[in-house]
């Protein structure tokens, strides 16, 4: 095996991927029309970093996975990963990349959960001490203990999908692909998963990307997150600074001795008064330590706690200002590294 | 990859067979209710061909005990190869239209290969547990033609593993068709039917008169019930008799892999650049 020196563990250089659609349009009529479901997406991440890849439905994320599998080829652009250029060497790429796609199993239906794994072994020929370490590895953390006997079918969803990630981890992939693991996911199961990335991505290194639409699961896991939206790349970078991106307020919360008038204070304004308790408002760029040193000083504190800017919100905030593809490249959006 | 390359690769697909071995093991009730239809059949046709028989004495070159002969081992051979059900190319064209196939696509595994070996695992099962009560039941309520002679059933089981890979390869260019058709599973079907006239299920492709059994004798469904039917009943004796029937068995399992190949490296291209 080759091994990868360049910094950046997957390349994407100005990729797009446009869809022929052909439509029946009465009797004999075709019509054809193009599906842009990427657009110049340009990204790099280094290995072992863990990246959030947001997006609506429809946004590209999926295709944008495909593509770095190699099962979909790029209209346009450059792309690698490990060095590899997947669409050409897809099978010599799959032993090295991990797949989840949250909504289709590589399990074996039928069959218990064990079968999938042996099939793997021979699969990806891992050698067998290797299979067993690892086996036992994710049947811990990911609880799987009591269910290997346990027909697939009969799986519920959150054991179904912890499974495909062990299955997708057996032959010590180099990157992980997740797309959606945590859709239809109860709580219980979605902290499962999502602490197992998290030791994965920390005490293996593994590179991790995640597609989601659940802001939680980029909250709880990546400090860095891309925003896609209509094929097309809105934000790349921390999550901290998505929150400034959205131009988005932070609310300082403030439990004052007693019921007071609202605060006055530079900088942030009172928008909600509920006897002693008080919100403000201010810029989420700003730091709230001054803040608080101000009104502290002025005013009967007695407790106070920070609210980040609901980044629900933001987000549906940067959509809304999203250029249409239609009509491209009309309002910038900032996209950075 | 040498030879630890191909062993690797056996191993693969040897996990394979057995699963497709297991996968039908599990469902015992479906099991015991099949080996049921099969043997009723059986006397509905077994009955039928006497009438028949009676009527036209050596119909097809075939006396009245070797036609029952020929009715029990289609009812032994039904299932495993796949004459009543498209079998594995139903989930095919299920896992073509809702995109499933993409997931198989990005394993390091062949598509045919893979789907072959689940088969084959399938057929083996299916043909000791819904092929041998037939059979059974059959020889102990009919005055059946069965050889004695061991290295005759040998012949037979080379000439239904043949049998099973021929019936697996005229699937499998079925299923791909979804691909490129909308209603995947009505090609199924059609194939189904004409595949049960052409296999001699009803009426041995023997005893087919004119054109139609000429064409029938020739087409790839002659090689999964008639050829092995032939090789039990004796009509295939000799070397030169046996290699012909093999041979011809196996040119169409050639010619329809290579097909199904072809096909398939089509349908991978349209993924590839198209979605599916
Ligand atoms: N095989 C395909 N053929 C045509 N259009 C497609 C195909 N796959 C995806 N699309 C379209 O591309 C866009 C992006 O889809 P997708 O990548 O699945 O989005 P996401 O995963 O973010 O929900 C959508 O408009 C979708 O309809
Ligand atoms: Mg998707």
């Amino acid at each position: 095996m080759t091994q990868d020196f360049t910094e950046n563990f997957i390349d994407v250089e100005g990729v797009e991927k446009v869809f022929d659609v052909r439509r029946r349009a009465g009797l004999l009529r075709r019509e054809r029309h193009q599906v842009r479901a990427v657009d110049s997406l340009t990204f790099s991440v280094p290995r072992g970093e863990m990246v959030g890849y947001i997006g609506p439905n429809g946004a590209g994320k999926s295709t944008t996975i495909k593509m770095l599998t190699g099962i979909l080829t790029p209209s346009a652009g450059r792309l690698r990963v490990a060095g590899i250029e997947p669409s050409r060497e897809r099978t010599r790429l799959a032993r090295r990349i991990g797949v989840v796609f949250g909504q289709r199993t590589t399990l074996w239906w039928d069959l218990p959960l064990i079968d999938s794994y042996r099939l793997m072994h021979r699969m990806y020929r891992i050698p067998d001490a290797r299979y067993r370490e690892n086996l036992d590895r994710c049947v811990e953390l990911l609880e799987l203990g009591g269910l290997l006997e346990t027909p697939v079918r009969q799986l519920s969803l959150g054991q179904r999908m912890r499974g495909d990630i062990a299955a997708a981890l057996l032959h010590d992939p180099e990157v992980l692909y997740l797309d959606e693991p945590t859709i239809g996911l109860d709580i219980v199961s979605k902290a499962k998963v999502r602490g197992f990335l998290r030791d994965l991505n920390a005490e293996r290194g593994t590179t991790v990307l995640l597609t989601t639409h659940d802001l939680t699961d980029i909250e709880q896991l990546c400090r860095r997150v891309m925003v896609i939206d209509h094929g097309r790349p809105m934000y790349d970078g921390e999550l901290s600074g998505l929150h400034a991106f959205g131009d988005g307020e932070r609310t300082l919360v403030v439990d004052l001795e007693r019921e007071l008038p609202p605060v006055q204070v530079e900088s942030a304004r009172v928008v909600k008064v509920e006897g002693p308790r008080q919100w403000l408002a201010f810029p989420a760029a700003q730091s709230a330590a001054p803040l608080v040193a101000r009104i502290a000083a002025a005013y009967p504190l007695v407790d106070l706690s920070v609210r980040e800017p609901d980044i629900e919100a933001v987000i549906a905030r940067m959509y809304a200002r999203a250029p249409s593809p239609e009509r491209p490249g009309e309002a910038g959006a900032p996209v950075g590294r | 990859m040498g030879t630890s390359g191909a062993s690797g690769t056996l191993r693969l697909y040897a996990a394979v067979v057995a699963g497709g071995f297991r996968r039908y093991a599990t469902y015992r009730s479906a099991t015991a209710a099949g080996v049921f239809t099969n043997t009723v059949f059986g006397f509905i046709v077994a009955y039928t061909y006497m009438a028949l028989w009676d009527e036209r004495p050596g119909l097809g070159g075939y006396d009245e005990a070797q036609a029952l002969t020929y009715v029990w081992i289609g009812q032994a051979l039904a299932q495993a190869l796949s004459m009543f059900n498209a079998g594995f190319a139903v989930d095919m064209v299920a896992r073509i239209r809702n995109g499933d196939i993409a997931v198989d696509l990005y394993r390091p595994v062949d598509l045919q290969l893979w789907w072959l070996a689940s088969d084959l695992g399938r057929a083996g099962f299916q043909l000791f547990s819904r092929g041998v009560v037939p059979l059974t039941v059959g020889a102990l309520c009919f005055p059946l033609a069965l050889p004695g002679d061991p290295v005759v059933w040998l012949e037979f089981l080379v000439a239904v593993a043949l049998a099973v890979v021929v019936s697996f390869a005229i699937r499998y260019v079925l299923a791909l068709a979804a691909f490129w058709l909308i209603d995947g599973t009505g090609v199924l079907q059609f194939g189904g039917v004409v595949g049960m006239f052409f296999t001699g299920l009803l009426l041995p492709l023997n005893a087919m008169p004119g054109a139609l059994g000429d064409l029938a004798r020739v087409l790839p469904w002659a090689a999964l019930l008639q050829m092995p039917a032939d090789i039990l009943l004796g009509a295939r004796s000799g070397a030169d008799g046996l290699l012909r029937a093999y041979a011809f068995q196996a040119g169409w399992a050639v010619v329809l892999l290579a097909a199904g190949r072809l096909l398939q490296s089509s349908a991978t291209r349209k993924v590839v650049l198209q979605g599916g």
